[in-house]
């Protein structure tokens, strides 16, 4: 059998074995960039981006059951907190996206705290259709920018600031989110996942825990969002189009849902791929649906569920 | 039964749309005292259950608690002021280990401001607890996930939920259903145990041999009202309640 939590530290080989997949993977992903030309640096800023709103969804989906499609609202609210402030007090980025990533998951979740009560596909709609709404009501009133938008915000220094900082956030929200699901407070969450009477029953307020796991994986799109204004200097509606909640589906599909690194791994296979189709137009989305619907057929466990299991079956049988 | 009852249900009614689920009933549950409610089949018990412990909003009527009145108040308050229940329908949190299913009203307000705070270590907390309703430590059953355990061990598990928040009354929703002759032996000494220890607990039950074993007072529903209450011997003879289990006899 192997050694289960503290013991392992007893062996170089356990720790090996443990510490290898992550290593991996964060060595890779630290090192990519200085592979990739200006094109691809870009593209791998975006992949990061979709990154952090997988990790937000497989989270709520998968540890809290709410399916959540406010991925564009996220990234919209971020994004047009950040360029406002930018805009019109002139702050520099690096105070703007703090300020919008927490502001903008507040605004967020309050906006959510209505549907909270719903569940299953009924969330589903209306974190969809709140973005919709936004950009409507932004249209509407002709505030913001209108539909022209807000250019020249300011920019990150350099492409390294670009590329480490959206890169530092997915690792350090990968292994954060991946201690807090085992953490008193993501027990509780899955305990309402599977049984949320039982939950209320045991004199815990659902709604208090649901409120603070949707203001985490808001905090992770905010933040995206904010990076994605500075990251081109400009905010627009584009900020609300339905592809942030639609993309990080379809990464946690491939990767494999409720891993949550395989999410991260989906999200920076599917968006280069995504831009390596442009040349087909909008044949792309429906490379993508099948792309999609044969991972749901023949692979619905996805690629890191998949590769787990086959890698804990290296396993070295010892005396316990 | 000196003194203030801990819990008091007044003339409580309860309609869904055209059907009236709880007319009018009124009991009271005294400290350390275990109350049997049987009934038959959609006579209303588990929708009494929801609304004294807040699942269900009453129409009219008033559920107090030590004195305070709970009604209209959410599950968790009441949870928390110390009235909790277990559910008719088995469903522990089946992905987390069993001792993990305990973390979540380990981690109540409740909890946390009788242990002071802190809880030391939480896990220790919850496999004693396991220890304490019949898991056997050595077989690491503590261990295993709640989701693979027989329901021996899941009716068990549901009644440690609710001592882990060290409750003063506990509202059974047929905890023998579904066991065998000897799981409801061995589940009778810990109830008897735990009222012992002055847990309070109202047995919604259908297996009345087994319910008699354990108290000597009865409430019976019917059709949503309460037609009889008293000892087993009683109620038993109640023509009333004849009637309801076995049907009224055909005038000739």
């Amino acid at each position: 059998m192997r050694t289960e939590g503290l013991y392992a530290l007893s062996s170089w080989a356990e720790m090996g074995y443990l510490l290898a997949p992550r290593a991996t993977l964060v060595l890779v992903l630290l090192l990519l960039p200085f592979v990739l030309d200006l094109y691809w640096q870009r593209v791998f800023c975006s992949a990061g981006i979709y990154a952090l709103l997988a990790i937000g969804f497989d989270f709520l989906a998968e540890y809290v059951g709410l399916v959540c499609l406010g991925g564009a609202l996220f990234i919209g609210t971020g994004g047009y907190i950040a360029g406002l402030l930018n805009e019109y007090f002139h702050w520099s980025p690096f105070i703007t996206i703090p300020i919008a990533t927490v502001l903008g998951a507040g605004i967020s979740t309050l906006v959510l705290l209505p549907c909270l009560r719903l569940r299953g596909i009924y969330f589903a709609i209306v974190s969809f259709m709140l973005p919709l709404f936004a950009g409507f009501i932004i249209i509407a009133l002709n505030v913001f920018g209108g539909t022209e938008g807000i250019s020249a915000l300011d920019t990150f220094p350099n492409a390294w600031v670009e590329l480490y900082l959206i890169l530092g956030a997915v690792i350090v929200s990968l292994f954060a989110l991946r201690r807090l699901v085992n953490e008193d407070m993501g027990i509780i969450l899955r305990g309402i996942m599977d049984n949320d009477q039982a939950v209320r029953a045991s004199g815990i307020s659902i709604t208090a825990y649901k409120t603070r796991a949707v203001f985490i994986a808001a905090l992770l799109g905010c933040f995206g969002g904010a990076y994605l204004s500075h990251l081109y200097g400009w905010l627009g509606l584009s900020l609300f189009a339905m592809d942030f909640s639609i993309l990080p589906i379809a990464a946690c599909v491939m990767g494999g849902m409720g891993t949550l690194v395989g999410p991260v791994l989906g999200a920076f296979i599917l968006t280069p791929m995504s831009e390596a189709l442009r040349g087909f137009g909008q044949l792309r989305v429906v490379l993508y649906c099948l792309i999609l619907i044969g991972f749901m057929v023949y692979k619905p466990e996805g690629i890191m569920n998949y590769l787990q299991r086959k890698y804990h079956q290296f396993e070295v049988w010892e005396e316990v | 039964m000196a003194g203030e009852p801990l819990l008091q249900v007044t003339r409580l009614s309860k309609s869904f749309g055209g059907v009236q689920a709880i007319m009018n009933v009124s009991f009271e549950l005294a400290k350390g005292e275990i109350l049997g409610v049987i009934g038959p089949n959609g006579s209303g018990k588990t929708t009494l259950v929801n609304l004294i412990t807040g699942f269900v909003k009453p129409d009219t009527g008033m559920i107090s608690f030590k004195g305070k009145d709970i009604t209209g108040l959410p599950p968790h308050k009441i949870a928390n002021m110390g009235l909790t229940r277990t559910f008719q329908v088995m469903r522990p949190y089946h992905s987390l280990s069993a001792y993990k299913n305990l973390i979540v009203p380990l981690n109540s307000p409740r909890v946390r401001k009788t242990a002071g705070g802190t809880l030391g270590d939480i896990d220790a907390v919850a496999i004693d607890i396991l220890e304490e309703v019949g898991f056997e430590r050595d077989a690491r059953v503590p261990y295993k996930t709640a989701g693979s355990l027989p329901l021996g061990y899941l009716k068990r598990l549901e009644l440690g939920r609710c001592i882990a928040l060290r409750p003063e009354v506990i509202i059974c929703d047929e905890v023998f259903s579904g066991l065998s002759m000897s799981e409801i032996s061995s589940l009778i000494p810990l109830l008897e145990k735990l009222r012992m220890e002055g847990i309070s607990m109202m047995m919604i039950e259908h297996r009345l041999r087994e319910l008699f074993r354990l108290t000597n007072r009865l409430v019976v529903l019917t059709f949503g009202q309460k037609i009889a209450e008293g000892t087993p011997e009683e109620v038993m003879s109640n023509q009333q309640v004849r009637d309801a289990y076995l049907g009224t006899e055909m005038k000739k």
